[in-house]
């Protein structure tokens, strides 16, 4: 490919998706179908600017699915992987067990032979991990118990697809074709049964013990470069570095960025890593989709409509019913358990893979594989259809409202209520006082030497610019209640008042100020609890500075608080009556406030003494000559 | 001898012209041991260890404080909610004051007939210092009458003097042990333990 077409290449999917995705979303369909509609506008069925290589981008493009199962896996700690091991292997284990069975059945039932029957019955009992996690993410059910076992179904599919892949060279019922293809030439391809189970294990403890021990300091001295793209692209290559490495090893890309995703998952650059790996995932998986749109072969469909229509139907309807019996089984309400069926009734992208496998292994011939493919795709397509059906006409006869019917013990766990954005002196003495309080708190810092070491101490401090707002959706903005805002200097302060004034409105904002006229920024950015960093120590040594020289401790601290109180006051008023544009051009305008402000103390503070200790007038009444 | 704790509250004291120069003449006595809580507590927050400390130290303990609204200020009372512990002060429990001594020094603009029941006052100072006689009962100590010093409004430099020299040998006598029961049981207060000469009052 010249540069020229790749560049026409790319306008094409990226036009199509700019142009697609957000009518789509507009007509409440959701991102995905906007994309495979996108796929079929561009393919050979309508436009035709793809033709056959949209087969190779459709394999360059499940990358997205890849580095879509290591964000997931950063969003799960470990202890939640285990608490869910029980959904994982019952009820993954018994969808794909059960799924394969009927399918192996219906296959020789359609006159297929029994090997290769059974290779249909296993690819048959995948679902797509990428259309369902992100047709549910977007959809905000990934929380909720259907989210949670659809996801652990989706993860014993992935663990399922390696035995899959070791068996089908077993089925082969006519010779391999010989291509030379990469998923049949691995390093351990020549290697014994004893020594491929040896390295394989070995690789998966290589992972764990890399991301716990090697990873997270490399990550910290990248860091240390203070250069945004060097740590993007070391987070890439982690992805794509155990992508290669479990290829090579006979391993599923996807389940090892997976693992390696769980292993980071309490690291300090959990959500540096999620959000510069984000807009990658997000794009390769749209490449994904609009490729798994433009591989619909209409031709074929148009060929034999009833045939292609019938097997999807039956796919899907099988595929259902065995998602919802389970979901019965493991007591899935009902309205969540049909979302669960619909969102896993399609048949994955590893389809895709299996049946190109199977053709090169000779499993399949080449007429069910492209028929299959086809129905594969058709099922993709309508997943997002039936769930948007699901939601707007069936749920609501049901009731029963998924979001609220969160279950126990799968639920991702509840994000803390106090974001610290700035763990210098200034924000780590709050966080050392509301830690002693019990109260729960995520920490964000860019100075990774110090998130390390708070880190080692205990507290829960991740790595970023708290500036963003992708790390700060991370971080749980969205559902925390305060951001404690101490991060320097002042116009990054404002830079971050912008922000969550802009997307995350409900969060109540404490703002550390420099002076008096950051807090009058402060101020016009609305900005309601302002904190002046000196302001209070300064009174401080006020106050002893009275005590020693004589003035009871309990007057001094009085007239600190009355100063403290009348210069808040004070600063509200001169706030209002300054004239902004003025006081930042002159250089004088600090002299002027200051004069200002020390004839306004002198004023006010005459007027405050404690009369009601006062026994003057008491005392003069009292001496009056009685009338 | 009896050891004497004299807690003082007085949020004013800097503009204190009876209480400064009783305080004056007795703070350094020997056996008595003065606690300025506003000085000590300027943000009321009371160190309730060390306070109840104090008090078991000691055998016999005095309210010294202006007579503001009828009562004490306000860290007074902080004092008494917060060092008079539930089990330790007082309840089934609570027995670690048993036996003590307390009694209110009190300064009062108004005249000692003020403080009856035909006076502006309507009631007498002993009826209005109920709520610290009856704390005192509850924590099983026995209240001794008050000290009062009235009409300090008209007070000349000589009379606040004169009540501060009768103050101070009060203070001795009771670290003296040298008053009994049966003599301030008689008294409404405890200034009649060693009268002011009448030829000598302004």
């Amino acid at each position: 490919m010249d540069q020229n077409s790749f560049f026409f290449q790319a306008m094409v999917y990226l036009a199509a998706a700019v142009v697609m995705v957000p009518i789509a979303k507009r007509l409440g369909l959701g991102s995905v179908l906007g994309y495979l509609l996108a796929g079929v506008i561009i393919g050979p069925a309508a436009l035709k600017f793809i033709g056959q290589e949209g087969q190779d981008i459709l394999h360059f493009a499940e990358f997205g699915v890849v580095i879509m199962l290591f964000v997931i896996g950063l969003e799960l700690e470990p202890e939640l992987l285990w608490k869910m091991r029980k959904s994982i292997i019952g009820l993954g284990g018994l969808q794909v067990l059960v799924t394969a069975i009927l399918f192996t059945a219906l296959g020789i039932g359609f006159g297929l032979l029994w090997k290769q029957a059974l290779a249909m019955g296993m690819i048959l009992s995948l679902s797509s991990t990428a259309i369902v996690l992100q047709t549910l993410n977007e959809k905000g059910l990934m929380k909720t118990a259907a989210g949670q076992s659809s996801f652990s179904v989706l993860l014993f599919q992935d663990i399922a697809v390696i035995p899959m892949l070791a068996l089908f060279p077993l089925l082969a019922t006519s010779s391999p074709i010989a291509t030379g293809d990469h998923a049949s030439s691995t390093l351990v391809s020549g290697l014994p049964g004893w020594a491929q189970t040896l390295v394989v294990l070995g690789s998966v403890a290589a992972i764990i013990l890399a991301g716990r021990f090697l990873i997270r300091p490399l990550f910290r001295i990248v860091a240390a470069t203070r250069l945004r793209e060097i740590f993007t692209a070391a987070s890439l290559l982690l992805v794509v570095g155990i992508a290669v490495l479990m290829t090579q090893v006979g391993l599923s890309p996807a389940l090892g960025t997976f693992l390696a995703g769980v292993v980071l998952a309490d690291s300090e650059y959990k959500h540096e890593l999620e959000s510069d790996i984000d807009p990658f995932k997000g794009l390769l998986l749209g490449l994904f989709f609009i490729a798994v749109g433009a591989s619909i072969d209409f031709n074929l469909i148009m060929q034999q409509p009833l045939l292609v229509l019938g097997l999807v139907a039956l796919l899907m309807t099988v595929k259902a019913v065995v998602l919802f019996i389970l979901g019965k089984v493991f007591k899935l309400a009902i309205g969540p358990n049909i979302i669960f069926a619909f969102a896993l009734s399609q048949v994955g992208e590893f389809a895709f893979v299996l049946f190109s496998f199977s053709l090169q292994e000779g499993v399949l011939p080449k007429e069910t594989v492209d028929l299959m493919v086809a129905v594969v795709a058709i099922s993709m397509a309508l997943t997002p259809l039936f769930l948007l059906i699901n939601e707007k006409l069936i749920q609501p006869r049901i009731g029963t409202k998924e979001s609220v019917e969160e279950r126990g013990a799968d639920e991702i766990e509840e994000k803390n209520p106090v974001i610290i954005a700035g763990f210098g002196h200034f924000g780590n003495t709050i966080g050392r006082f509301l830690r002693a309080h019990n109260v729960k708190m995520t920490i964000l810092d860019n100075n990774p030497d110090r998130v390390d070491l708070l880190r080692r101490l205990g507290f829960k401090v991740y790595f970023g610019d708290a500036t963003r707002y992708d790390l700060l959706h991370a971080a749980g903005a969205a559902n925390a209640r305060i951001i404690i805002i101490t991060i320097e200097p002042a116009d990054k302060r404002l830079e971050l008042i912008e922000t969550i004034k802009k997307h995350f409105p409900h969060l109540r904002m404490l703002v550390r100020s420099t002076n008096r006229f950051d807090a009058y920024d402060q101020m016009n950015a609305g900005m309601l609890h302002i904190y002046r960093e000196t302001l209070d120590t300064s009174l401080r040594v006020g106050v002893d500075a009275m005590k020693f020289l004589g003035f009871r401790t309990y007057a001094a601290q009085r007239a600190a608080r009355m100063f403290f109180k009348l210069d808040e006051a004070n600063l509200k008023k001169l706030s209002s009556i300054r004239d902004r544009d003025q006081y930042i051009v002159e250089a004088r305008a600090k002299m002027e406030e200051l004069e200002l402000t020390l004839k306004s103390d002198l004023q006010q503070i005459t007027e405050m003494k404690d009369t009601g200790w006062d026994e003057e007038t008491l005392i003069e009444e009292f001496n009056q000559p009685k009338s | 001898m009896s050891k004497l704790l004299l807690l003082f509250a007085h949020p004013a004291f800097e503009k204190s012209r009876v209480h400064a120069r009783l305080i004056r003449h007795c703070r350094h006595l020997e056996g008595l041991t003065f606690h300025d809580l506003y000085e000590a507590y300027p943000d009321f927050d009371i160190d309730v260890k060390r306070e109840q400390k104090l008090l078991l130290d000691h055998d016999i303990i005095i309210w010294q404080h202006p007579f503001y609204w009828y009562s004490g200020p306000a860290l007074l009372k902080q004092w008494e909610d917060l060092v008079l512990e539930h089990g330790w002060a007082y309840g089934a429990l609570g027995d670690k004051l048993t036996g003590k001594r307390i009694f209110n020094v009190i300064s009062s603009g108004g005249s000692k007939e003020a403080y009856t029941e035909t006076g502006r006052n309507r009631y007498t100072i002993r009826q209005l210092l109920a709520p610290f006689e009856q704390t005192a009962k509850l924590c099983g100590m026995e209240y001794l009458p008050p000290y009062v010093l009235h009409g300090t409004h008209r007070f000349s430099n000589a009379d606040i003097e004169m009540h501060a020299v009768q103050y101070e040998q009060l203070l001795v006598a009771l670290i003296n042990d040298r008053i009994t029961p049966d003599e301030w049981n008689k008294c409404t207060y405890l200034n009649e333990i060693n009268p002011i000469p009448e030829t000598v009052q302004s």
